[in-house]
């Protein structure tokens, strides 16, 4: 019907994409100076002194929303992505700009060609069995 | 949230963290298996991909629309306190393989699910662990309907390594995925022994 053609020639919401442009955020950036790239279950983690990350007014609403998540909980940069609904590489770039200002750090997973301990390895086997 | 702020010097506990790939065709239940284990709902992340998909992506009716995203479905299990594995589903087109690239670095090892119907369709996952020489495991998805085949015959069919191995699964069943990953961990395991056994071997 009409309806139909109707929602073929206009988006709305959600359709139209992101009201701001999701690089806009990075200002343009796609990398950050200081950080190679993040893997996606590296773990960020707010630090201790970062309990009022509005007060800085140098940080976007986007960076203030990571600090609070990471200091609930340890977050992956993947999760936040997605909790956040920004691109991995938006992400990123910002949690570049929290690990420069000193607010967060990141743990990085096991190395690549670096294979876990086999004591871990063990660990993940008898928790995957405990489930 | 529950907590609010900690105000005391109690540091949150900084997990280590490892990853396992699931792979395979369109539709063979990569998320259904991730969904099958995980203590979260599938999440999905996105990284936006520009000009470059253009000529492929069927953008009728969209023509305004000049970017596109690759998704990929994870999932979280956390084993202990300190130990968390993440299931990451890779995206299903192969022109997205740079995305594998990065997904498998650092990677414990990989499934690559398998549906007996449409067995081509993982020919490229395996085909990519092989090269790269990442442990994985290939688990047939046992989906109702379709014909059952021994073992021997797919394995045959995917001309797999004898090391490689093969497993029945239902994607939905999470004993059934259990024993998938664990099956995975440890064939890793294993394929690290034999390589520090014989580190050269081209």
């Amino acid at each position: 019907m009409s309806a139909d053609g109707q929602a073929r020639l206009h988006w709305f919401d959600d359709e139209a994409g992101p009201v701001v442009r999701p690089y806009a955020m990075t200002r343009g950036r796609t990398t950050s100076a200081a950080q190679h790239r993040l893997d996606l279950i590296a773990v960020v983690v707010a630090e201790p002194h970062a309990d009022d990350p509005e007060a800085d007014t140098t940080l976007s609403p986007e960076h203030v929303d990571i600090v609070g998540r990471c200091r609930e909980t340890p977050q992956s940069v993947a999760e936040l992505a997605a909790g956040l609904d920004l691109p991995i590489g938006v992400v990123r770039v910002l949690v570049g700009d929290l690990v420069a200002a000193d607010l967060v750090h990141v743990n990085r997973p096991v190395p690549p060609a670096e294979l876990p301990d086999e004591s871990i390895l063990r660990d993940v086997i008898n928790g995957l069995r405990a489930l | 949230m529950v907590f609010g702020r900690s105000k005391g010097g109690k540091h949150p506990v900084e997990p280590v963290t490892l990853k396992i790939l699931v792979a395979g065709g369109f539709g063979v239940g990569k998320t259904t298996l991730v969904g099958a284990v995980s203590e979260i709902r599938p999440l999905r992340t996105e990284e936006l991909l520009t000009e470059a998909g253009r000529p492929v992506d069927d953008l009728t009716g969209v023509e305004g629309k000049h970017t596109t995203t690759v998704a990929m479905d994870f999932g979280r299990i956390t084993l202990r306190e300190d130990l968390v594995l993440y299931l990451f589903g890779t995206p299903g087109q192969e022109r997205f393989w740079f995305m594998w690239d990065e997904l498998s670095e650092g990677a414990l090892g990989a499934v690559v699910l398998a549906d007996t119907r449409r067995l081509e369709d993982c020919f490229a996952a395996v085909d990519y662990f092989e090269r790269r020489s990442i442990p994985f495991l290939v688990g047939v998805n046992c989906f109702e309907g379709a014909a059952r085949y021994p073992a021997e015959d797919v394995r045959r069919a995917l001309d797999l390594d004898p090391d490689v191995p093969l497993v029945m699964c239902d994607a939905r069943d999470r004993e059934s995925v259990k024993e998938v990953l664990v099956g995975v961990v440890q064939h890793a395991m294993a394929y690290a022994a034999a390589r520090r056994r014989s580190p050269v071997t081209t």
